[in-house]
């Protein structure tokens, strides 16, 4: 028979397994991956207009695999000169890039598809490797939803003037990715960017920057034209670097939420489209009537998925108090018969932390707790795993509560905190009950209750009865502190492109001053009389009109009990009229009726937030003449033109009213057996500042939008032309729209730009003023992670229906929620 | 060998049973990409699902000479000179029991006999197998019989008419039934017919109702359904084996049969017995599997084990 014998160690070792029934050591090959590092001399330089390019004289970083801290390879350490050549490149190809057929970039998309599949098993050894996370992992999970992505936005680009008509490229975008899914992460900025037609250059994160190379390569191979696409490394500041530069028209990060921060400072009013996907402390939301044994399998995939390290990792254990007792000890038990290992090992459940530091953020975070009482419970697995990699156990931690910092930040690793709740409002209000949003899974066999519970969380993504699931198909991105813009799906698409009609605002680089910006009360104007001549009919007195503020459905006396003076637009000396110089008071009560508003306007049926609409317009058409009479009187323009603009807003009004009920969402294509519900949301409570020109119609065009899609507003009406605006809150109380909804605050615009924007519980602002304004906004945003919308100091015609409605508005006044419904009781008859 | 009491029906825990189907299948799609075993590890494994094979024949046209190559085959299941070569000769290897009619079973006693050697029971279905539509006298006299005529395992049917309608209560009696017809001697699998039962809700509560009643093992199908052991549904009912085993401190048995052919299928299922279960039931004392093609093929992967060349069939000895 045989030609091989067996030696007889392993005659003895069959045996002795046969008996003991363990397992053994199931290594995947890593020798193509080292060859491949070999056939670079492990020396790995920055990848350039589809080349390799290694200047001298540049710093370098050694990469280890976490597994076994073994050195894989040098790469280099970039300076800035790196960064201007590689956006010089980019900038260069975007030239050709954007203006190609959208056929011809559909077919290197599928081409970079195809090839991502030719070297499937190469990626997937680099990337666990590289970054530690088992082979199983890269394998089944990111290497395929590279390509998926790839394939996905192949169709993006080729149905690009059908799907995105008037939209067209931004330019070069910078993209900065963090090293949890390195190729998966990055293919979800270069997908979309390249497909709408940008050119990319990406910097991987440090610990983490061969697949890029790798992948960079490959797209090479696959024929993709030199300078599209650009892999860069370096440290953080060079990352900061790419951000800033000039020449960068959009900057799509994703990472954590301190350095999301950062970089919306830094780009602030660079006229830069910013996109952040960042932190989360998701829930895991089981109700009493869910399927246990199988919620424990979830959790497994929520918190142990890639050691714990996923932004959207199930970190938070929210279960119904009568079967919590039940729930932690199936945990424990599955826990029990858990695998720590190698990366590079087939039977793993986990594989090592990225690296030494992350690992010891995590022991602190887990001593902590225990310092605090908490108890610690971790699996028993520590004997399995090589000695010199970074390995830390599946965690659990219970008898924690709200307080606890285990229970409040991130800890981007393997530790799960559990905590009970009793009914579904109040596990509803425990997950929501964090800065972040970026997912969350609820698990009831209840269809009413897992809805619910979905549609309550305030999060991108909502997985009922599973976790952790992702498509190309399907954005992903948070609420709150996890960051604004979408990663998939058509919906992500919108993060890579402007209006066509609009070129990139380049505004002045100016200084300004976040601490003192807008602060003076009374500083653009002192709300006090004598500074002009009061407009007067005739001898007798006009009937006086005293203009109020209007929050809650009321009009209220301004918090100081200030008035100050408005200006004819023909003669500056002459006062037309006094309103209300809000203040901060003002602001924080404002918001506070919004908020107070704000969940039952979202509940009401779409249709009837049109009919409130429509009424609007219906009640504003009635004082037509009247309207038109006063914003010739204000502002100056002619009978004519004032009437233009009163019958403008109440097309305006119509237009918004029609898109009420037409914008709630879609059903997503995922690869998901069930439905992916693509839920437009609003936003929240969004703060506007309204231009000064067309006082109407400007304020009007920013309201609507924002209301018919369920938001509730706190509105500054133009400075200089507060009436009109102020005149619509009469058409407001008889056009039934519930108090509180929309709330109007005249007074200084950038006063009270600043309280709306430094005010926490406002998920918006909206500001369209001035260059430096602008720049305050979007810097001041990045405390509480804030969506902006400004307009750099450029005024738009808000009279060209391309420029003063559209998806733009919608867009701006939406966040969409994933929630992935998977189906099916059917197994067998 | 396992040995359950039973305990009274408890209908509110059956009751309260919740299953979700695509969460089922995500962990019994991802285990075997999770576990795997290689070399030694992948020839021990394969060796102990050899010793776990209900090797069985099931047919009309089963005669005694096709029991009796069956019951050499059982005690002879692995090739001499590969259990040699990987020291495994003096082990006693054989299949966990042959499994036939009841009229076939003094074929395979005769058999196993003039074999010699090693003891392997002989597990008979019976109770109006596979449909189970005969009266609840017959099928108990049908139990009866195999025994007396030498079976030491019986496997039963329940009525799938029953679980489908909800008459817990009714399986519960006639299982306990059978239960009794067994005695504490011969060991009693009971098959759920789980292709035939529409929700691995109904699944996980015939599971619970059989183990109530006294069944030693619960066994997935006949293999004359249009499903039969797929990894979902041993997934079910090795989660409801645990379930019963933490409530009550009995081990039962877990028996997949139908549609189990593959070497790596045998160290998937071996994988999900460790991983639900623990080592306990790794061994033909808590753990069957109801096949007859698979042992060629666990055959063919020893024998690539030993020798490094993939094996002709007929150099194997056939069944």
């Amino acid at each position: 028979m045989a030609d091989k014998t067996i030696e007889l160690s392993t005659r003895s070792e069959v045996k002795k397994i046969f008996e003991t029934m363990e397992y053994g050591p199931a290594p995947e090959a890593s020798n193509v991956a080292k060859a491949w590092l070999q056939q670079h001399e492990n020396v790995l330089g920055h990848f350039i207009n589809g080349e390799w390019y290694k200047p001298s004289n540049r710093k370098t970083y050694t990469t280890n695999s976490p597994a076994t801290d073994e050195v894989l390879a040098t790469t280099i350490q970039g300076e800035e000169e790196d960064i201007n050549y590689a956006v010089k490149c980019a900038r260069e190809a975007f030239k050709s890039w954007s203006t190609l057929a959208p056929h011809t970039r559909a077919r290197y998309l599928y081409a970079i598809a195809r090839n991502v599949q030719k070297h499937h098993r190469l990626l997937a050894v680099m990337e666990s490797l590289d970054n530690g996370k088992s082979i199983r992992e890269t394998r089944d999970c990111d290497i395929p939803l590279v390509a998926r992505h790839f394939y996905h936005h192949a169709g993006w680009a080729q149905l690009m003037e059908d799907e995105m008509n008037g939209w067209k490229p931004v330019g070069v975008v910078g993209a900065v990715v963090p090293w949890n899914f390195p190729l998966m992460l990055l293919t979800w900025k270069v997908c979309p960017a390249l497909a709408m037609g940008n050119t990319v250059v990406l910097k991987p994160a440090t610990y983490t920057r061969l697949s890029a190379l790798l992948f960079a390569e490959i797209c090479h191979e696959a024929g993709l034209p030199p300078g599209v696409f650009n892999v860069v490394t370096g440290n953080g500041a060079f990352g900061s670097m790419l951000a800033t530069h000039a020449d960068v028209d959009k900057v799509a990060f994703t990472g954590s939420t301190p350095v999301g921060q950062t970089l919306r400072r830094l780009t602030a009013g660079s006229g830069k489209k910013l996109s952040l996907e960042l932190g989360g402390k998701s829930p895991i939301i089981v109700m009493e009537n869910a399927d246990l044994d199988s919620t424990v399998e979830g959790i497994v995939d929520a918190i142990w998925f890639n050691q714990g390290q996923v932004c959207s990792a199930g970190s938070r254990l929210l279960v119904q108090e009568n079967i919590y007792e039940d729930l932690i000890s199936r945990l424990k038990e599955r826990l029990g018969h858990f695998r720590l290992g190698h990366s590079l090992d087939k039977t793993i459940d986990m594989g090592p932390i990225v690296s030494e530091s992350q690992l010891k953020t995590i022991q602190e975070y887990v001593d902590d707790a225990r310092k605090e009482g908490a108890d610690v419970f971790q699996a028993p697995v520590n004997n399995q795993v090589p000695s010199n990699g970074y390995y830390y156990p599946p965690t659990l931690i219970t008898n924690v509560q709200t307080v606890s910092k285990v229970v409040r930040e991130e800890i981007f690793g393997p530790v799960l905190v559990a905590l009970p709740f009793r009914t579904a409002k109040e596990a509803q209000a425990l997950g929501n009950n964090t800065n972040y949003g970026l997912a969350a899974s609820v698990w009831s066999e209840n269809l009413s209750t897992a809805l619910e519970l979905a549609v309550s969380i305030k999060a991108g993504a909502v997985w009922v009865n599973s976790h952790n699931m992702f498509d190309a198909a399907a954005g992903f991105g948070g609420y709150k502190e996890s960051g604004f813009g979408r990663d998939g799906g058509k919906e992500g698409l919108f993060e890579y492109v402007r209006p066509s009609w609009e070129e990139r605002p380049r505004p002045q680089a100016i200084e300004v001053d976040m601490k003192t910006f807008g602060a003076n009360y009374g500083g653009s104007l002192m709300p006090a009389p004598g500074q002009g001549n009061l407009k007067q009919n005739g001898n007798a007195p006009l009937v006086d009109h005293t203009y109020k503020v209007y929050y809650g459905g009321a009009q209220k006396r301004p918090d100081g009990s200030y008035s100050r003076p408005v200006f004819s637009s023909t003669d500056p000396s002459s006062i037309i009229a006094y309103v209300s110089d809000s203040n901060r008071k003002d602001v924080r009560n404002a918001v506070e009726a919004a908020h107070k508003a704000a969940p039952g306007w979202g509940k009401r049926a779409s249709h009837n937030r049109a009919q409130i609409v429509y009424y609007m317009a219906e009640n504003l058409e009635m004082r037509r003449d009247e309207i038109a009479q006063r914003l010739m009187n204000f502002t100056g323009q002619s009978l004519e033109s004032a009437y233009e603009e009163v019958d403008t807003s109440v097309q305006r009004l119509f237009y918004w009213g029609a898109y009420a009920d037409k914008y709630g969402g879609t059903v997503q294509e995922t690869t998901l057996y069930g439905c992916t519900v693509c839920i437009r949301e609003p936003v929240g409570v969004i703060g506007i500042a309204c231009p000064d020109e067309n006082p109407l119609l400007g304020f009007v065009s920013l309201f609507a939008p924002a209301v018919i899609r369920a938001n509730c507003v706190v509105i500054v009406p133009s400075e200089k032309y507060p009436i009109p605006a102020l005149d619509l809150y009469q058409i407001f109380d008889t056009s039934d729209l519930p108090g509180g909804v929309v709330n109007i605050l005249s007074g200084s615009r950038d006063h009270l730009t600043k309280y709306l924007t430094e005010h926490q519980h406002v998920d918006a602002m909206w500001y369209f003023g001035t260059v430096e304004g602008s720049k305050f906004v979007e810097f001041s945003s990045a405390e509480n992670v804030k969506r902006t919308w400004v307009n750099y100091g450029i005024n738009r015609n808000w009279s060209c229906s391309k420029e003063g409605q559209g998806e733009e508005f919608l867009y701006h006044a939406t966040q969409c929620k994933n929630i992935w419904l998977p189906m099916g009781v059917t197994y067998a008859n | 060998m396992a040995y359950n009491p039973g305990i009274n029906l408890d209908l509110e825990w059956v009751q309260k049973t919740a299953i979700n189907l695509p969460a089922v299948n995500r962990r019994a799609a991802t285990l075997p990409t999770k576990r795997t075993v290689k070399k030694a590890w992948q020839a021990a494994w394969l060796l102990r699902a050899v010793t776990c094979i209900d090797l069985t024949t099931l047919s009309g046209d089963d005669t005694f000479s096709n029991v009796q190559r069956l019951c050499y085959k059982a005690k002879h299941p692995i090739r001499d000179d590969l259990l040699e070569a990987m020291g495994m000769h003096d082990a006693g290897i054989t299949v966990g029991a042959v499994c036939v009619y009841p009229s076939r079973v003094p074929d395979a006693v005769k058999s196993l006999k003039d074999a010699g050697k090693s003891y392997v029971p002989i597990a008979s279905v019976a109770t109006g197998f596979p449909a189970g539509q005969t009266p609840l006298a017959t099928r108990i006299e049908e139990i009866k019989m195999a025994i007396e005529m030498g079976a030491t395992e019986i496997d039963i049917v329940i009525s799938r008419t029953k679980a489908l309608h909800g008459d817990w209560q009714e399986i519960y009696d006639e299982v306990s039934a059978c239960k009794k017809a067994c005695g504490e001697g011969v060991h009693m699998k009971t098959i759920l017919g789980t292709g035939d039962l529409g929700t691995l809700t109904n699944v996980y509560k015939a599971s619970l109702v059989a183990m109530m009643a006294g069944s030693d093992f619960i066994k997935t199908s006949t293999g004359k359904e249009g499903v039969n052991a797929t990894l979902p549904v041993g997934l079910v009912m090795v989660r409801a084996i645990r379930d019963y085993y933490h409530k009550t401190g009995y081990k039962v048995g877990f028996k997949p049969a139908g549609g189990i052919r593959s070497a790596k299928d045998a160290c998937t299922w071996l994988a999900l017995m460790k991983e639900e279960l623990g080592n306990d039931w790794l061994n033909n004392q808590l753990f069957r599997i109801g096949a007859s093609s698979l042992l060629t093929d666990i055959e063919r992967q020893l024998y690539h084990y030993v020798t490094g060349r993939y094996a002709a069939a007929h150099q194997l000895p056939m069944a």
